[in-house]
């Protein structure tokens, strides 16, 4: 059933600076937002939400502006959920609760707003997490782009598992869930100025039901990072440089999808260096790697799941690539905005 | 027609790099004019695949960083009066000019926009009808066009608030530069693919005429550029310089001649200031008379102040083909990618950029 933000009866359809006031208005927002993500917790509405979680905390904050809010397979409150679960799930973490907080710009169509709350309860209730606690303000047009949105995760880290950028040795496998890319083309083909046709949807996902699968096989799992903003090179060159150690990926073995690179070379970008939502690296123990690709693959996340490289010893800190031409090539991290090309 | 993977075939590859080396029997050296052909050479380690005989130098073919200091200045000083809105292709930006760069004059409070392409620059002049919107009209014979036309465009809406500072360069005349210098011995040309789809490859038939040097038109894929230079390497075996082009798909020898019409209606050759070759004559584009009132140089006072070079910046023999970025003290020390020093490290098309991101060892 589509959700209805509804308010005492102004006429309007659009978010006014009153419904962040902390007035009748507000309450009405807020009310509408319970009735999406409803659970014990949240529903006390007390300043503070009161949690027992046990165990070893993993504990994450994010900030989410991408523009536009709404792109091919995905919103930002669908972002805004996935991008803190998965940051739980890259240090093994189970996912329990968010925070939600949203900082809307005065005049955003109520409709947006609906869609964007529908797509979080969507995403909470397939990812098992609970939103416990959030906050709504209003601030004057041209003060914020539409909506941004924070989010805050609380995970507990099972026994056993030791998961850290910090812990990729000489001799692990590098192994990557799927095609890169697919995000920031999805998003980029929607951005005014540059918009193209394109069929490509952002690979925006929930990841923690995957590492855990990925967990059930093997605790020998040393690294997990999700290569968003700046794409795979970057959070290579992070792995490397936290663990001291070197890369060495294959240019053949690293999914891509045609439309992607093709995009890529049309805007003259890389697409090692193009943002993902639903994607993660792992630094695995060599003999373990067999099994934890088993249970990637059957994954719904993880079927396209590759071998894509291993981590060296000799000059920490070096990512490189041999390329399919048999040619070798540094991997260097992203510096800047990536921005098209103008000639 | 599989748009990328079908010209990267590595099968494909290893017979040109066999022809290759069968046909190199002494010492050469090739440049490649173009920046996007130095990014693909070093992207994709071309350079590992060829005999050490064969020596591949970068040229002067990144419109950003042969933009001189004294232009950037006009367009930082510019982007400073007030009223005034800069749109720019995004590396332009982070260029530093003598003292400044645009992106600092944006954090001061000018208002400089980045822009995809020259209708984005009209749609902000209609959308600003109170500001006066200034583009930036850097680029080869490639992008010329295209801000011709925008210009053609403005005056059919008649529209009062759209100027153009005018940059643009000519890649023929440089070349002859660069060749009459004597300062670089090249025994083949790899021209610029794009410049080409515009110009043709006739304008380059003088190098082969006149210099006695082998010419071949390429393209950006890895198979593009082994072909253009197996190419080479085939007319120098056999004694031969003439213009070829390996890039039928994007070059014929006439051009474009409905693009080369828009830009010799609204431009005319001007002499033009090139980073590390200062002014040449004949190698830039200014307005012609009649379109004068869109021209920025003409419809503003400003101060673009001395100008200055900072010391030990080499991008200047960088783009002459003399240096290449390791001979520079500063590359990879105080010159990189986030901080730097000239604009051959800041453009994603610039030698230095190149050679810092893909890195080869006799650079390192």
């Amino acid at each position: 059933m589509p959700l209805t933000i509804i308010t005492v009866k102004t006429m309007s359809d659009k978010i006014l600076l009153a419904h962040g006031s902390g007035g009748k208005l507000t309450h009405d927002v807020i009310r509408s937002f319970l009735a999406a993500l409803s659970n014990p917790v949240l529903n006390r509405l007390d300043d503070s939400a009161v949690i027992e979680p046990g165990g070893r905390l993993a504990f994450t904050t994010d900030s989410y502006v991408v523009q536009p809010i709404f792109f091919p397979g995905g919103d930002i409150g669908k972002l805004a959920v996935c991008g803190t679960i998965n940051d739980l799930a890259m240090v093994g973490a189970t996912p329990h609760y968010l925070s939600l907080a949203f900082i809307i710009e005065e005049g955003l169509p109520l409709s947006d707003l609906e869609r964007v709350v529908a797509s979080i309860k969507e995403t909470t209730a397939a990812a098992d997490v609970a939103v416990v606690t959030g906050d709504t303000k209003v601030v004057n047009r041209g003060t914020a782009d539409k909506l941004f949105i924070n989010t805050a995760g609380i995970g507990t880290v099972p026994s056993g598992a030791n998961i850290s950028g910090h812990n990729a040795r000489p001799g692990d496998v590098l192994i990557l869930n799927g095609p890169i890319g697919d995000h920031g083309i999805a998003v980029l083909s929607q951005r005014e100025g540059i918009s193209f046709a394109t069929d490509l949807k952002s690979d925006c996902a929930p990841l923690n039901g995957l590492v855990a699968e990925m967990l059930a096989a093997s605790h020998n799992i040393h690294c997990l990072r999700d290569p968003t903003r700046g794409g795979l090179a970057t959070t290579l060159n992070e792995i490397a440089g936290q663990s001291g150690v070197s890369i060495r990926i294959y240019e053949e073995k690293i999914p891509v999808r045609e439309e992607v690179s093709s995009a890529c070379e049309m805007l003259g970008l890389d697409p090692l260096y193009v943002a993902n939502e639903g994607k993660l690296v792992a630094a695995v123990a060599p003999g373990e790697a067999d099994s934890i690709m088993e249970r990637m693959k059957r994954h719904k996340y993880g079927q396209d799941a590759a071998i894509i490289g291993e981590v060296k010893e000799e000059n920490p800190g070096r990512v490189v690539m041999k390329t399919r031409l048999g040619t070798t090539r540094i991997i260097d991290m992203l510096v800047g905005e990536p921005l098209p090309r103008i000639c | 027609m599989k748009l990328v993977s079908e010209f990267r075939q590595p099968e494909l590859a290893d017979g040109l790099v066999s022809s290759i080396q069968r046909h190199v029997s002494k010492e050469a050296r090739f440049m490649e004019f173009c920046g996007g052909h130095t990014v693909s050479i070093m992207k994709f380690g071309i350079r590992q695949l060829l005999p050490s005989t064969l020596t591949l130098t970068s040229g002067p073919g990144c419109p950003v960083c042969v933009t001189d200091n004294a232009d950037l200045d006009k367009a930082i000083a510019l982007a400073s009066l007030p009223d005034v809105l800069v749109a720019s292709f995004g590396d332009m930006v982070r260029v530093p000019g003598s003292r400044s760069s645009l992106q600092e004059a944006k954090a001061a409070g000018a208002d400089v926009r980045v822009v995809y392409s020259t209708l984005d620059a009209l749609s902000l002049a209609k959308e600003n009808p109170d500001k006066s919107v200034i583009f930036l009209g850097i680029g080869f014979e490639t992008t010329a066009p295209t801000v011709a036309a925008s210009i053609m465009q403005a005056e059919q809406e008649g529209l009062k608030n759209y100027y153009v500072l005018s940059l643009h360069k000519l890649c023929p005349p440089i070349i002859k530069a660069l060749l009459d210098s004597g300062e670089v011995n090249l025994q083949g040309l790899i021209c610029p693919g794009h410049v080409s789809t515009v110009i043709g490859s006739r304008p380059w038939e003088f190098i082969a005429r006149d210099y006695g040097i082998p010419c071949v038109v390429s393209g950006f894929e890895p198979l593009d550029i082994l072909q253009c230079i197996d190419m080479l390497t085939r007319q120098m075996a056999n004694g031969e310089a003439k213009v070829e082009i390996a890039y039928r798909r994007g070059v014929s020898q006439e051009g474009n001649q409905t693009a080369m019409n828009i830009m010799q209606k609204v431009f005319e050759p001007a002499p033009a200031r090139w980073r590390g070759f200062g002014e040449v004559a004949g190698s830039g584009l200014k307005l012609r008379p009649e379109f004068g009132r869109f021209d920025a140089e003409l419809n503003f006072d400003f101060d673009p102040g001395p100008t200055a070079t900072p010391k030990g910046c080499l991008c200047g023999e960088v783009l002459r083909g003399v240096k290449s970025p390791g001979d520079c003290s500063l590359f990879r020390r105080t010159c990189t990618p986030a901080n730097p020093v000239g604009p051959c490290m800041v453009s994603a098309e610039g030698t230095c950029a190149a050679y810092y991101h893909y890195g080869e060892d006799d650079v390192r």
